[in-house]
């Protein structure tokens, strides 16, 4: 009896050992992917995270100091184009009751910007793999004891954007001038929206300063279904360049209505709508020679890890990565390195490393930057040999990459070609 | 000419749209929150049978019709008409209506924005403006919707039932009308109706489980605006905020995203002036 009963003990005393070790032996590092996951911008943080993370646990997973560990993915369902609630909600979520170790994704800055300070509370890195807003990355510097664990993914910040912007625009107006022989006309038309504002004062100051003539500003909602109103106003104008600074669906009506009215005017910009392989079907075919800032392109390489990311994607999903696919450079080229080579999951010591790194992307060399005081800002460095994004142009059905092609970010820079361009063509409308 | 030509075009679907909700209020006093997802459910039959399906447009949109029109009477039969004496209760019904219909099309088609081609494609121009055919179209179905509808109620024994209903429910029922009855046939009239304002705006708009909500907005401005339940005063009212939205666009351009704002904020300057609305009738406790 006394034996049956140090036996029950032994047995006891084992099975508790073996239970309070199992967390350890399951043990993962869960990053959180959050987005509007039934758009096609949540879709992207997912597929391009699952791409990342399968990646990663193939190879039998993370090397944290001496033990391995896997990626367990927790999706997260911002719904940030309805409800901004509903994405720090579902932040929280992910802080509280997923416990995750990171997060990355995001898309809408007034939803990023609450979402940022929710994972700041918790001190865990999120990587931004959506929002360009600049504010963003300025408050690390304002505030880096906060907002340290705060990282860019992906875009580079609104400045730089409209600043490739204004190349892209250089390179339609030397091409309206050299081929039309007329002077540049240019209409904004810009959604309204926050992360639109800096880029609109931008423009309307530094359009003018390229020697082409401002004839107005329109700011249209970002969900209108009709803009005729406004493309009557514009043709009116005497536009022949408009400068689009869309991310939602007004990107599809206005570029669909600006091509069944025929509009003689070059559509030049952002329009987040026009970078997607359904944009063509969704005008019907309206959408010919539309020109936006992409970061991926059919076989374009900006080095040699783009097109196996590329062409991986296309296979896997079937359809041309978004930007908001750099989930999977932010957790395989950013996170998981940093894990590596710091042996822990330590946020504080993965911030030390991580925002001192250079390293490549499939976009590009990252390379995170300091202000003008040298603080922090952990925002994307822009430029030849970093990350200068792609132009693409749909023509005639199939969106191919026409910039940067033999592009000098300055007189003295060296020139940038990726391998994959095509020339820029105009609608032929614009020639009658 | 601008201003003119967008005008009449954004006040003819805003009439045919606030004229059906006007009808199912003024007949049922039903507030049928969920009348523009009606709306957009047509829109994304009409996208399922025709982009998808390769069905003929023109079949598609009637068969889009009558399928919105019979979900509409089912919804009327087991959600509304049970509580529709309660009409706080029917507001959130229908709202909570709207949301299912929004959440369904979502998990069914996802967020991506959808098209439907046009009916007719190409523009002419008149008076130096572009006009889409597929607009004219739009214009002269509503007219011609808006004639049938004169007629149903003016010509008919059932518009007469209908429009004796919407005066007096009661005194109605005493001369043996079944108000019950109307009322049903009256919001399978006004589905009918959201559903044919689908058919003739899918091929203009962009589809999203989302679309519902903005026109919802400027019908209820109309509807408003014009007089609850009078279907004369929605026709008037839409033409007056859809000529104040062109105005905002071709006057402001920089503030074109107001232009629903404006429309709203002169509605309420007309309600604070007039606020049983332009041919409205004083709300009383009995009618």
């Amino acid at each position: 009896m006394k034996r049956l009963n140090v036996l029950r003990v032994v047995l006891l005393a084992s099975l508790l050992i073996i239970v309070m070790g199992f967390p350890a032996w399951a043990r993962t590092i869960k990053i959180g992917v959050i987005g509007p996951m039934n758009f096609v911008q949540g879709k992207g943080h997912w597929n391009g995270a699952i791409m990342a993370a399968e990646e990663i646990n193939a190879k039998g997973g993370v090397q944290v100091g001496s033990e391995k560990m896997k990626i367990e993915l927790v999706k997260a369902d911002s719904n940030e184009f309805l409800n901004v609630t509903d994405a720090t909600n579902a932040m929280e979520r992910l802080m509280t009751q997923d416990k995750v170790d990171f997060v990355v994704g995001g898309f809408r800055t007034e939803a990023v910007l609450p979402m940022q300070d929710i994972a700041m509370d918790y001190k865990k890195i999120f990587i931004g793999c959506g929002a360009a807003t600049k504010s963003l990355c300025d408050r690390v510097a304002e505030n880096y004891g906060r907002y340290k664990y705060w990282f860019r993914g992906t875009p580079f910040n609104d400045h730089y954007l409209v600043r490739t912007s204004f190349s892209h625009l250089a390179l339609a107006g030397a091409a309206i001038k050299s081929e039309l022989k007329i002077p540049v006309k240019c209409a904004i038309v810009a959604e309204k929206a926050t992360w639109t504002e800096g880029m609109v004062k931008a423009a309307e100051a530094t359009i003018p300063k390229m020697g082409f003539e401002l004839v107005g500003v329109w700011r249209p909602s970002p969900v209108a279904t009709d803009v005729t109103a406004e493309l009557s106003a514009i043709q009116k104008s005497g536009a022949n360049l408009i400068f689009t600074i869309f991310s939602s669906s007004v990107g599809i009506t206005f570029a669909r209505q600006a091509g069944e009215l025929k509009i003689p005017a070059f559509q030049v910009g952002i329009n987040v709508e026009a970078q997607k392989d359904g944009f063509w079907e969704a005008t019907k075919g309206m959408g010919n020679y539309v020109f936006t800032m992409n970061t991926y392109a059919r076989g374009v390489e900006a080095n040699e890890l783009t097109r196996p990311f590329v062409d991986g994607y296309i296979k896997r999903f079937g359809e041309v990565p978004t930007y908001t696919a750099d989930t999977y450079s932010a957790i395989l080229h950013s996170l998981v390195p940093a894990i590596e080579a710091v042996k822990s999951l330590d946020a504080d010591k993965l911030v030390a490393f991580m925002e001192n790194r250079e390293y490549l992307s499939p976009s590009g060399k990252v390379k995170l930057e300091k202000d003008a005081q040298g603080r922090p800002t952990h925002d994307l460095t822009w430029g030849p040999g970093y990350l200068t994004s792609l132009g693409v142009q749909w023509q005639d059905g199939k969106l191919v990459a026409v910039w940067p092609n033999k592009w000098k970010a300055a007189p003295t820079a060296p020139e940038v070609t990726y391998k994959g361009m095509v020339p820029i063509k105009l609608p032929p409308w614009m020639k009658k | 000419m601008d201003i003119i030509i967008t005008g009449l075009i954004t006040g003819s679907m805003l009439a045919l749209l606030a004229i059906s909700f006007s009808l199912i209020f003024g007949v049922a006093r039903i507030v049928n929150i969920a009348h523009t997802a009606f709306y957009m459910v047509a829109s994304y039959c009409i996208y399922s049978l025709s982009a998808k399906g390769g069905l003929n447009p023109v079949a598609g949109m009637l068969i889009a019709v009558g399928g919105v029109t019979i979900l509409g009477l089912l919804a009327y039969r087991f959600l509304i008409d049970p509580i529709r004496e309660h009409e706080a209760a029917v507001l959130i019904a229908t709202i909570a209506l709207a949301m299912i219909f929004q959440e369904g099309v979502m998990l069914i088609y996802t967020g991506d924005y959808r098209t439907v081609s046009p009916l007719i494609e190409g523009f002419f121009v008149v008076a130096g403006v572009k006009v889409f055919y597929q607009q004219v179209l739009t214009f002269a179905v509503v007219l011609v919707i808006l004639a049938l509808l004169w007629l149903l109620l003016m010509k008919t024994k059932l518009g007469l039932a209908v429009r004796s209903t919407a005066e007096d429910r009661e005194v109605a029922n005493l001369m043996g009308m079944n108000e019950s009855r109307l009322a049903m046939i009256t919001m399978g009239l006004a589905v009918a109706l959201a559903g044919f304002t689908g058919a003739v705006i899918a091929p203009l708009a962009v589809l999203s489980p989302f679309m519902w909500m903005e026109p919802l907005i400027m019908m209820m401005a109309v509807v408003v605006l014009g007089g609850l339940g009078s279907i004369k005063g929605s026709f008037v009212a839409a033409y007056i905020l859809g000529f104040t939205e062109a105005l905002v666009v071709f006057l402001i351009p920089k503030g074109a995203f107001l232009k629903g704002s404006v429309a709203l904020s002169i509605m309420i300057l007309v309600l604070l002036l007039r606020p049983e609305g332009l041919f409205g009738i004083s709300f009383e406790e009995e009618r």
